[in-house]
């Protein structure tokens, strides 16, 4: 299969980059690894003019910590996320949920702004960075723009952001404290798409849940924030009763759709069941830090 | 539009659209058919070629992506007639059967070794998830790659005793 004729043009610096998207931006794709972008191509489910290949820009493949956020570039890959110590350390579920994604191949090229930017509703990284409350950092030749991760999905593969910007950079609000996350996916082998993912994450104060973020993959038109479900937890000690409402109310948020991996009850059920699990083995992980 | 890339250690350039696949490049432009097309959809892994020592599946890789950088295929693992560890290791081991999936197993696990010498075989199979075999399962391919391993470990042991077990000079 061969993508439709484009125009290629793979600048060196990010002005230059920017200047392009000014002038043509309406016609044109972003590429960071092209491990999304690609495969549309050659679907041609996707046609542009002109493809944009970030993938040379200087000083985006970093992984730092800014200002109580770790920084994660825009031509930071997959791999580069498992083999970060320090993500393990402060951002665990970052890379227990990167285990996950795709297969080693394709997580050696594709990148976590590219899937995050790419905004299909299967995809893992926006389930993971809703639950941790990431915001995007965008760039256009009028300058610069934060934008959060809750809203910025419109629908499958359409997002709020403009065709003259680019995304430099995922900001990830540092876990503070008593923290810990969870990563729960089906999937039928390596490689396919979540029949369900969840992505769970806790911050306590005490014994009470501090803050709570929930992202649902594979069950709506975006990736979902689970926002009912992280407020009925929000200032409560977790118990069993609490954990089981919390899950209903996920269950409740997510809107699948009958297909080849399930039907939308039992997607709905397997929500309900991740989200027990994936509280109760934050809630452990949160425990065992010292406060 | 000009791209320049070394493959297999020698510099290679073709005048090419910006649409044209790296597989695509390899096996037409270049006429290296070991790398196979299989699904040409990023599942099975038989297009799987190293970029800068790193496994990637080439059918999802434009060829101008590559450009500048330092691409290994399968026609660069033997050395004149001496066959890689790798390639003695899927030999010995009866490690394929039609063959298909091979080029791409081995592009992948010749670089696994490169980053773990010792793997264990949950790493292996680890490393091959991305591949797929239809003829008869992995069992083999896992004791090739042991087998590959062994191999560069005695190497370094002793490497004459190594490079005659290996079919060299």
């Amino acid at each position: 299969m061969f993508p439709a004729a484009f125009d290629y043009h793979a600048p060196s610096s990010l002005a230059e980059a920017l200047s392009v998207l000014k002038e043509r931006g309406d016609d044109a794709k972003v590429m960071a690894g092209g491990q999304s972008l690609i495969p549309l191509l050659k679907l041609r489910f996707a046609q542009p003019a002109l493809v944009v290949d970030i993938g040379r820009l200087p000083g985006m493949a970093e992984i730092k910590r800014d200002d109580g956020h770790m920084r994660v570039g825009a031509l930071v890959r997959h791999v580069d996320v498992e083999r970060s110590t320090e993500l393990a350390k402060l951002v665990p579920l970052m890379v227990e949920g990167v285990h996950w994604i795709a297969d080693p191949l394709v997580r050696n090229r594709g990148t976590v702004v590219g899937s995050v930017c790419h905004a299909d509703p299967a995809g893992d990284w926006g389930s993971i960075m809703l639950a941790l409350n990431a915001e995007l950092v965008a760039q256009s030749s009028s300058g610069e723009r934060v934008i959060p991760l809750d809203g910025f999905f419109q629908g499958p593969f359409t997002t709020s952001l403009r065709p003259d910007e680019v995304v430099t950079a995922i900001r990830i609000p540092l876990p503070a404290g008593r923290a810990g996350g969870s990563f729960h996916k089906l999937e039928r082998k390596v490689g396919d798409f979540a029949t369900v993912a969840v992505s769970v994450q806790l911050q306590l104060d005490g014994n009470k849940v501090k803050k709570a973020g929930i992202g649902l993959t594979s069950v709506g038109s975006t990736n979902i924030k689970a926002k009912q479900a992280e407020q009925a937890l929000v200032g409560h000690e977790l118990n069993d009763d609490l954990i089981a409402e919390a899950a209903r109310l996920a269950a409740a948020a997510a809107e699948p759709k009958d297909d080849n991996r399930g039907t939308a009850a039992y997607k709905k059920d397997v929500v309900r069941v991740y989200v027990q699990r994936g509280l109760k083995a934050a809630l452990a992980r949160a425990q065992e830090v010292k406060a | 539009m000009k791209v320049t890339m070394r493959v297999n250690g020698v510099e290679r350039s073709g005048d090419i659209e910006p649409r044209v696949l790296l597989v695509d490049f390899l096996r037409t432009n270049l006429a290296l058919t070991g790398t196979h097309v299989g699904c040409d959809t990023t599942s099975c892994g038989a297009c799987s070629v190293q970029i800068d020592g790193e496994p990637v599946k080439s059918c999802t890789v434009l060829a101008v992506q590559a450009e500048g950088r330092e691409v290994k295929t399968v026609e660069g693992l033997a050395n004149g007639a001496a066959l890689a560890p790798i390639q003695v290791g899927f030999h010995e081991e009866h490690g394929l059967q039609c063959g298909f999936c091979t080029p791409g197993m081995m592009m992948v696990t010749s670089a696994l070794l490169e980053r773990n010498p010792n793997p264990t075989d949950d790493e292996i199979r680890w490393a091959i998830s991305g591949n797929i075999c239809r003829c008869t399962g992995y069992m083999n391919i896992v004791k090739a790659v042991k087998h590959a391993a062994q191999m560069q470990a005695e190497a370094v042991k002793a490497p004459e005793h190594a490079a005659v077990a290996g079919g060299g000079e």
